[in-house]
């Protein structure tokens, strides 16, 4: 994956990203009726096999289904939410070999092989992760439908500081980069909070990233 | 149990566990992924297929045809509904432009069909399938020129109001402020989309959705699809946020359940993104004029407050001038709410319906006056303060209104008085810095609502009420209550919310969730704590309940020795409030920088001071205010439905286009809570918040970018593009 460009995506870039997007999501159900053959013929499914919170899955998978719906629908791992389908909110974030990405921007079939770690498995109501428990502590949420994603996000960003990649607000490239506050909202843009609880979020990673 | 009278001295009073910060019951189930929203209920219905909602091309006209065939054939398609073969759905109390409306288009992207299949992927590539043509009517899109022959909204005092002489005041006073304010239309954009699983079992539906108001909703359904309401269960614990977008049945309940009949098989709709702007409904656009005459030392001798919006019903609309009757004072009054028929999609509430935009033009005309008079912003906002009463209404009493406080400690706490009067003069490097100011009013109403509660044989307290938690944290303020209530601990209280085979509630609406619910909740516990008394013999009204046992004098009991028993009561609301103005009040403070050289805006500081009664979990209190603080940042700096004037939509419509705060926009906020207690509101003496934090900061920011640039501009939202030629020169 390409993670250095999904963190340089700002709020506006994602405008751009959104409408590109959207225009492959229509491609692709053009290509996939071009290859119909009518009525209710069986359509070939692609194997797929990934690693998912370290149990591994074999599935048979309808090639357009998303990373996202493959976890949501076919593993009913619903902890990763769907708030757009196109990239534009972050609701569906999860690690890909460590690296966070939008999950519903991806297909399951470019995942093959690929170690996936969502949601749930970073921690369980029983055994939380410390993030997880740092949202509960600063209630970093109203109605949680963000959340999972938000706090993948959160895991991730503060990994990205340690390994020293910089982003949009970084002011010194060379130096030893420091999780602040504004490199830590600028990291979290593309994940969106309707219900406003970002305030409280970065309360959350700042206690998280002091360790 | 009736409230029909000012609280005394109660229980409450020296609460262990209400008015505590709690962290959420259920944090953990959120914050790991578990806690299972509308489409993610696998469990509840097996086989369940996906359905596709397919959204009118116009805004207003009529299907030609619908060519269903190709998508009919395309693999793993079961059922199609479309309007040119189903008949229109019914309307109901909760809706206007049908949601399912056969072949007349009333707004672009109606619901005119439902693609079945057996999977996601596969219903929306057959939805793609299906060629309609129309015959395009002719629709009213645009309110500028709509709304000069709009009438009055109704001849109720809300929207038409004359007190004194307004006229002759205002012409003669010696101050005065008279501007225009635009608002434009917004979305609520909850991150979850609307989403619903159907089932039918013979004549039984189950709707297992997200939804906020649980019997509005199963009466809503009755009426559209023509049913007995008690065929008809509705179900929704979990919603990933409202703000008024889901009081209602939207179509994708409709669409899923007419789908499901078709398909005879369970059917789950999540409504895609870029369908829910139009779908569904949005904040209207407001045109309004602020007239204000004072004398030289502040006091306001007439104020005027017209407003125009439109929407399709040609009714309600978004009435901006809610709280100017409430907030000042000032003899000669003049309050016109008209509102124009549209032919856009359907407007209803979004959080604080009228009081968002209405905050946004008063409070900055209140800015504007200030500094005509040459007078501080915040003196004069307390120089009005209504003394007391509210004005115009001498037989209303006022509940327990500290607005003043709000104000001065607000100003303390954010260093007011380091803020530089003159505008555009303070300067640090490339960034020009203001502060600004807002009060902030909105009602307090309170709805009757009913739970229940079960006490198991083994001391557990199980609370059910069909209330909703849209995030606001009802889970939690309902087991303090009860835990409160029966003297147990937190933790031996577990809550069900949102299934309509509970009591009927309040719901989460107009803020009034909260007090409403916690008050249905106090009502139930009471019941139950005479059953116990009851059965162990003693009098439970007279009896203090703590550490899981009932003392009354000397004697003491186990409330576990009652055994198992149920108790379902509801609060109802006495007459005697009538009297009463009950309202919450806020001091709101911002900070801007901004960019000399681009004109970028960034807020760097945020301060609400809140007035609200007993504040039930201070906690979760806090983040319903940051919320509020937050959506209304969008409202200043962002958020704007573009309107296609030609077509007569919404053009912007997706998380994209529809640009909401980012964490990269949002600073530090502060949230503080007057230590108050209304004994008008509820036994509780609590009062909502989650309207209350919107109501006055989009204001506060726009006066700040006054204060840092010296420009001001009335027409919302304040992008960069409105000032960025008037910025003062860089050298
Ligand atoms: S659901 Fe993937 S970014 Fe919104
Ligand atoms: S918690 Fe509701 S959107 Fe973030």
């Amino acid at each position: 994956m390409a993670e250095d460009g999904f963190m340089k995506v700002s709020r506006r870039g994602v405008l751009a990203g959104g409408v590109a997007s959207a225009a492959v999501g229509q491609a692709s159900i053009l290509r996939a009726q071009d290859s119909s053959t009518g009525g209710a013929a069986k359509q070939a499914k692609v194997p797929v096999r990934l690693t998912v919170n370290g149990t591994p899955q074999e599935l048979e998978l309808d090639s357009r289904t998303t990373l996202l719906d493959t976890l949501r629908e076919h593993l009913k791992l619903t902890g990763s939410k769907k708030g757009c389908d196109h990239g534009q909110c972050g609701a569906c974030t999860v690690m890909v070999n460590g690296t966070r990405i939008n999950s519903c921007l991806s297909l399951a079939v470019q995942h093959q092989g690929d170690e996936i770690t969502t949601i749930e498995g970073l921690g369980s109501p029983e055994d939380l992760h410390p993030m997880q428990a740092a949202f509960v502590e600063h209630d970093g949420y109203q109605c949680g439908y963000c959340t999972p994603g938000q706090i993948c996000s959160a895991v991730a960003v503060l990994e990205e500081i340690r390994n020293g990649i910089p982003s949009h607000v970084t002011e010194d490239l060379t130096g030893r980069m420091r999780a602040t506050e504004m490199e830590m909202r600028e990291r979290m843009s593309g994940n969106i909070c309707r219900c406003g609880a970002y305030s409280n979020i970065a309360e959350a990673m700042a206690q998280v990233a002091k360790g | 149990m009736e409230f029909n009278a000012p609280a005394g001295e109660n229980l409450f009073d020296r609460a262990k566990i209400v008015g505590k910060s709690t962290p959420r019951i259920d944090g953990p189930l959120k914050v790991s992924g578990r806690a299972p929203y509308a489409a993610e209920r696998h469990d509840v219905a097996a086989n369940q297929a996906y359905g596709w909602i397919v959204g009118a091309g116009i805004a207003k006209g009529r299907i030609r045809a619908m060519d269903l065939d190709e998508a009919r054939r395309a693999p793993g398609v079961i059922a199609i509904v479309a309007a040119t073969e189903h008949e229109p759905v019914a309307s109901s109390d909760f809706n206007y432009a049908p949601l399912f409306g056969g072949r007349e288009v009333s707004h672009y992207h109606q619901a005119i069909a439902v693609v079945v299949a057996e999977t996601f992927e596969q219903a929306r590539a057959a939805a793609g399938l299906i060629r309609t043509s129309y015959t395009n009517g002719e629709g009213t899109f645009d309110l500028k020129k709509a709304a000069p022959g709009a009438p009055l909204a109704s001849d109720r005092p809300s929207d038409s109001a004359k007190i004194g002489d307004f006229d002759a005041a205002f012409a003669a006073a010696p101050v005065k402020v008279d501007e225009r304010y635009t608002t434009p239309d917004e979305a609520h954009a909850m991150m979850e989309p609307f989403a619903t699983i159907a089932a039918w079992d013979g004549p039984k539906l189950t709707v297992w959705t997200s939804n906020q108001m649980i019997e509005w909703s199963r009466q809503a359904l009755a009426s559209i699809l023509k049913m007995d309401a008690d065929n008809i269960r509705v179900d929704s614990p979990y919603i990933g946020g409202g703000f008024g977008g889901k009081l209602f049945v939207r179509s994708d309940a409709v669409m899923a359940a007419l789908g499901a009949k078709a398909a005879k098989r369970p059917v789950k709709i999540a409504m895609q993104r870029p369908l829910m702007f139009n779908n569904a409904t949005h904040r209207h656009a407001t045109m309004q004029r602020l007239r204000i005459g004072a004398e030289r030392d502040g006091r306001i001798v007439a104020i005027g407050h017209e407003n125009w919006s439109g929407n399709i019903t040609g009714e309600a609309g978004e009435n901006a001038t809610l709280q100017t009757p409430k907030l000042y004072s000032g003899a000669n009054r003049l309050i016109a709410n008209h509102i124009a028929q549209l032919d856009l999609p359907e407007g209803n509430a979004m959080r604080a319906p009228g009081e968002l935009p209405g905050h946004l033009a008063l409070e900055v005309a209140m800015d504007e006056l200030a500094e005509k008079l040459g007078m501080d912003p915040v003196e004069l906002r307390i120089v009005n303060d209504t003394q007391g009463m509210v004005p115009g209404e001498p037989d209303t009493k006022l509940s327990d209104r500290n607005l003043t406080r709000c104000l001065r400690e607000g100003a303390d706490m954010f260093g007011w008085s380091k803020r530089e009067a003159r505008p555009g003069r303070s300067r640090k490097g490339r960034w020009l810095t203001g502060m600004g100011v807002a009060a902030g009013y909105r009602a307090a109403p309170t709805m009757k609502s009913g739970a229940r509660v079960r006490m198991t044989d083994r001391g557990q307290l199980v609370v059910e009420t069909d209330m909703t938690d849209i995030g606001t944290g009802t889970y939690t303020i309902l087991a303090q209550t009860a835990a409160e209530t029966m003297g147990l601990p937190l933790d031996a209280v577990r809550v069900e919310l949102g299934d309509s085979s509970f009591p009927v509630s309040a719901g989460s609406g107009g803020q009034w969730g909260a007090a409403s619910s916690t008050a249905g909740v106090y009502a139930a516990c009471v019941a139950l704590r005479r059953m116990i008394g009851e059965k162990l013999g003693f009098d439970a009204d007279a009896a203090t309940f703590d550490g899981g046992r009932a003392t009354l004098g000397v004697e003491s009991w186990s409330i576990r020795d009652a055994g198992a028993l149920t108790a379902e009561d509801s609060m109802t609301f006495g007459e005697f409030k009538k009297d009463y103005d009950v309202g919450t009040y806020a001091g709101h403070f911002a900070e801007v920088k901004v960019d000399a050289y681009t004109g970028e805006t960034y807020i760097t500081r945020m301060l609400a001071v809140c007035d609200a009664g007993r504040i039930l979990n201070p906690l979760s209190a806090r983040s319903q205010v940051i919320g509020g603080m937050v959506m209304a940042a969008g409202a200043a700096l962002t958020e704007d439905l573009h309107v296609d004037k030609r077509f007569g939509f919404f053009a912007n419509h997706d998380l994209a286009g529809y640009e909401v705060p980012v964490h990269a926009d949002i600073p530090h906020q502060e949230c503080v809570f007057l230590d108050t207690l209304d004994p008008v509101s509820t036994p509780l003496k609590a009062k909502g918040v989650g309207e209350l934090g919107i109501c006055g900061p989009g204001a506060a920011v726009a006066n700040a970018i006054y204060n840092a640039t010296g420009i001001r501009v009335r027409d919302y939202p304040l992008t960069l593009d409105k000032y960025l030629d008037r910025l003062p020169a860089i050298a």
